[in-house]
């Protein structure tokens, strides 16, 4: 592989990360916070995708489409809290698994009712359509790098709130003892909602900024959603810096794993069978780096203490 | 307290005792009685509907009886269950693939087969407990599952139709519908058994005892570790030998039978039936397949009303079926 294309596939990699870091990020706060394990939060990527081909079809506007996609993501988010998680919190994780299953089974439904099974494709701003010459002889796209600094520009806002703000004190302290932070005085529930509320968000938003570059369908969201998953497993559950890191970890591994896995295993089987096994290899990577990861640390890169 | 009151209260408990003791008996010996009389109820309908639609219960059940000593017994919550009906179903497929149908080759490589994917991933995933066990155990699954998509050469997304049913060194004991339902039936009662006998065995209570306090059965000289993993690869073993008779029902090998949404439903079942109730996951395997089958048939968008049925049922009906049977208290 030409290094251009391996830095090409490297840029990608660091671009996959950032969209499950979003993801992964409302994941991980929601189960630091309420200890609270949501299966759904795959399918509040998939809606806000959704809403921004949507509005934005019907605009004939990229940004109305997410401006006012965030908020449409923020209040179902809201609404299925009230309706449905906050009954949850003290059940078991058994219970909220299967509970938030039939969410995404419900959703996934509505959404195959309302937008039909086909695809809809969403076409890139034109202003941000293109690509630029990073360094000699390599072209990005324009949008990728969009993608890649709104994903840098949410994790340091989130730095910034979760580890220096009062209010990030506050969600910190009330992960670890609710009874008491409620005691002090504050609304610990107002507080959890809007947690729950702002993940929802940031996966909406995650949902409408990757949705130019995928088609978007029904049942997008669980891939995504199983990724999420192992980033916060690998990151350390209800870390923001280990969601952050795993996440690049895990999409550069899944992006360049896809590209190198066949030619690396050429070197060593005839064409045929490395090309058959390569692709067999693969999707595993991320996972032997799961399993790899917990080997050494089974509570992942950066454990919370409780 | 007076004597009379006394000796009032203590045949009043061995009363509940008997209850209970009845219901554990006669309730599974009733369940299996209405099993047993399905084939020849269905020659009354549609035969061969009925009787793949009860085949599939009485495989999915087994399924879910070998889940539910992870969940009921061990209290450890796999999501990704649904892995070892896949891994069965491809022993069966693969091996077809290259003209091999005889069960006699097909069910020792099963067999191996979950042992060793049960094994490599249960070493990893009994060191955690809780969310990060049902993370881990997803993960693990899917990891199955992409697998078996890029496997060109055995159908990939679009799975396989297998040409003709496993045989027996040529004899073909899975001809007709109805010895395939007798074989699953037969095998789900050894399955029911068996691990009836393993819940109520020394073995047994050390995993319940590693359920309710970990650190007190260290302390008291067992190494829970050990005991979570062997119940693992039994009940992962189990399943995908479960898988074996899966892909003969449906003559159909694809990705889709171990897809995590597939799990998910495993575990609906265990919860459903009454989660440390063996029977009772029998019942609950009945319930859910035969009422997402009319849903079914009601809608095509049946999803729309099942979802929120589940919500429900986990709402409302926390102890499952079972606790509809006078005496069959949760042991949980």
């Amino acid at each position: 592989m030409s290094p251009t294309l391996a830095a090409v596939q490297l840029l990608n990699g660091i671009q996959l990360g950032l969209i499950l870091f979003l993801i992964a990020a409302g994941l991980t706060l929601v189960f630091g916070v309420m200890d609270f394990l949501n299966l759904a939060h795959g399918v509040q990527y998939m809606i806000g995708a959704y809403l921004l081909a949507t509005i934005a079809a019907a605009t004939g506007s990229y940004v109305v489409g997410l401006l006012l996609a965030l908020p449409a993501a923020l209040l179902l988010g809201l609404a299925l809290e009230l309706l449905i998680f906050r009954h949850l919190y003290s059940r078991s994780h058994l219970d909220q698994v299967l509970a938030t299953f039939g969410v995404i089974i419900f959703l996934s439904e509505a959404v195959r009712m309302i937008w039909g099974v086909s695809p809809i494709s969403v076409d890139i701003p034109p202003a941000l359509s293109g690509a630029i010459e990073l360094f000699d002889g390599l072209n990005y796209p324009v949008w990728r790098i969009v993608i890649i600094s709104s994903g840098l520009a949410v994790a340091a806002l989130l730095y910034v709130v979760v580890g220096h703000t009062r209010l990030g004190m506050l969600i910190r302290a009330g992960s670890t003892s609710a009874d008491m932070v409620s005691a002090l005085g504050v609304n610990i529930k107002l507080l959890f909602r809007l947690v729950f509320g702002f993940g929802a968000m940031l996966a909406g938003f995650a949902g409408a900024i990757i949705a130019p570059l995928l088609s978007v369908e029904p049942g997008m969201g669980d891939n995504v959603l199983i990724l999420a998953f192992v980033v916060i497993v690998v990151g350390g559950i209800g870390s923001i810096r280990g969601a952050f890191i795993a996440a690049i970890l895990v999409g550069i591994v899944e992006t360049l794993g896809r590209s190198i896995a066949v030619p690396l295993l050429k070197l060593m089987l005839d064409p045929a069978a490395a090309s058959q096994s390569g692709r067999a290899v693969a999707p595993m990577l991320v996972y032997i780096l799961m399993a790899a990861t917990l080997a050494v640390r089974p509570a992942g890169l950066f454990p919370v203490r409780r | 307290m007076s004597l009379v009151t006394e000796e009032k209260a203590a045949s009043a408990a061995s009363d509940a005792t008997l209850l209970r003791r009845k219901a554990d008996v006669i309730l599974p010996i009733l369940i299996f009685g209405c099993l047993l009389c399905v084939p020849f109820i269905a020659r009354l309908g549609s035969e061969s509907y009925v009787l793949s639609l009860m085949t599939r219960v009485v495989i999915l059940a087994t399924a879910a009886i070998a889940l539910d000593l992870l969940i009921g017994q061990a209290g450890m919550i796999s999501l990704g269950h649904a892995a070892y009906l896949g891994i069965g179903t491809y022993a069966v497929g693969i091996l077809a693939a290259h003209g091999i149908t005889n069960i006699a080759i097909i069910v020792p490589l099963a067999l191996v087969a979950g042992v060793i994917f049960s094994f490599a991933t249960g070493i990893i995933a009994i060191r955690s407990q809780g969310a990060y066990f049902i993370m881990i155990t997803l993960a693990f699954g899917q990891m199955l599952f992409f697998v078996v998509t890029a496997l060109a050469q055995y159908g990939g997304d679009d799975g396989m139709t297998l040409s003709a049913r496993s045989d027996l060194f040529g004899i073909e004991i899975f001809k007709s519908d109805r010895s395939l339902y007798f074989v699953a039936f037969g095998f789900l009662l050894a399955m029911y058994l068996l691990l009836r006998r393993i819940v109520h065995s020394h073995f047994g209570r050390v995993l319940a005892g590693t359920r309710e306090n970990e650190v007190r059965m260290q302390a008291i000289g067992f190494k829970p570790m050990q005991y979570r993993l062997c119940a693992y690869v039994i009940a992962g073993t189990v399943t995908a030998l479960a898988g074996v008779l899966l892909a003969n029902q449906a003559n159909f090998v694809s990705p889709s039978t171990m897809t995590w949404q597939r799990s998910a439903e495993l575990m609906f079942i265990v919860v459903l039936g009454g989660v440390g109730s063996l029977h009772g996951v029998i019942l609950g395997a009945a319930v859910f397949l035969i009422g997402e089958e009319y849903l079914a048939q009601w809608t095509e968008h049946w999803p729309i009303v099942f979802g929120p049925l589940l919500i429900l049922t986990v709402f409302f009906a926390r102890n499952g079926l079972i606790a509809l049977f006078p005496g069959s208290g949760r042991r949980l």
